[in-house]
């Protein structure tokens, strides 16, 4: 079995974990609503999992979008000058 | 299904090719310019907000991004065959998502793992792909799960030793690219960065969506507006 020992920090401590929980929890939209700060860890690695995965789909359904948008635009060049200028 | 897109005038097909590579090159100077100001204002918003999280939810993040999405796009659609493309939608589709990907972690700087994972995944890819063809590698962004044997490694949790809380941090090591075999605190440390990038990527991809399908976009300026009547003043001839 081979294990990675991290360099950084040889003894985790489990105040650090849960600092790093309670940042993720704020990023979380479904724990963020409820505006309580007792998520378990177990609860908050589910949400992130489900977060993460979300915003998978929601990439690759834009993508697709973007993908059939970009077929149906004969010459870009100039609407995507157009485009760099906007968004610039 | 957007039907008005943003067709120009076919005749001027030609001369757009050759302002194309010019604006190419100008755009780049533009974009190296205004990757500077991000810089510079990324450095005064790191002293703001936290010590190493890159403040992802910035315009200046944003428009760097979506501009180094503009020309990966673009190279996307040149290299698969220009016209028609009704086969290719699929693959198209996934190649996009790729060029996102990467063009997101090339605007992480390589600061964050899975930023770096993302973009040596790619060549790792590039290269595994002609040879492992009968393997059925699928190249898509996280298509490094399956290169890879799953390994085991240990938490060195204390009072976290429950398998439910481990089997999730296992899940989520593999979602976030790169960090499979890291331990738990660096997993959450780069979840919580690839989080916010992501929330940044679909951001920009939604507005770039409605730009070319010539809706009015939120997030972008009143000439986004400008540009859908003249979308819809041109009457495309065919879709």
């Amino acid at each position: 079995m081979s294990s990675r020992r991290s360099r950084e920090a040889p003894r985790i401590t489990d105040d650090q974990i849960i600092q790093l929980l309670s940042k993720l929890q704020q990023l979380l939209p479904e724990i963020r609503n409820r505006r309580s700060n007792k998520a378990s860890a177990s609860k908050v690695l589910q949400e992130t999992c489900n977060y993460v995965r979300s915003l998978h789909q929601e990439v690759d359904d834009l993508s697709d979008r973007l993908s059939q948008l970009l077929s149906t635009v004969d010459a870009n060049s100039p609407e995507a000058s157009i485009i760099q200028s906007l968004i610039m | 299904m957007a039907s008005s897109t943003l067709i120009p005038n076919p005749v001027t097909n030609n001369t757009d090719r050759a302002r194309d590579s010019s604006k190419r090159r100008k755009r780049k100077k533009i974009q190296r310019q205004s990757s500077g100001i991000g810089r510079d204002q990324n450095s005064q918003n790191l002293n703001n907000n936290n010590d190493q999280i890159t403040p992802w939810k910035s315009e200046v993040q944003q428009q760097v991004y979506s501009s180094k999405l503009l020309q990966a796009l673009r190279q996307v659609r040149q290299g698969s065959g220009s016209g028609t493309s009704s086969t290719k939608t699929p693959r198209r589709g996934r190649a996009v998502r790729e060029a996102a990907d990467r063009v997101l972690a090339v605007t992480a700087k390589g600061r964050t793992r899975w930023s770096r994972a993302i973009l040596t995944n790619k060549l790792k890819l590039k290269f595994m792909k002609s040879n492992r063809r009968q393997r059925g590698v699928v190249a898509t962004a996280t298509g490094n799960r399956r290169l890879k044997k799953p390994r085991v490694s240990i938490l060195r949790l204390k009072t976290k030793n429950l398998p439910a809380v481990q089997r999730k941090a296992r899940v989520l090591g593999r979602l976030v690219p790169g960090c499979r075999k890291q331990p738990l605190p660096v997993v959450l440390e780069e979840a919580t960065d690839y989080i916010a990038a992501l929330e940044m990527q679909v951001k920009a991809m939604a507005a770039l969506a409605d730009l070319l399908s010539g809706g009015s976009s939120s997030s972008s300026s009143a000439g986004a507006g400008n540009l859908g009547q003249l979308s819809f003043s041109r009457s495309p001839p065919s879709l």
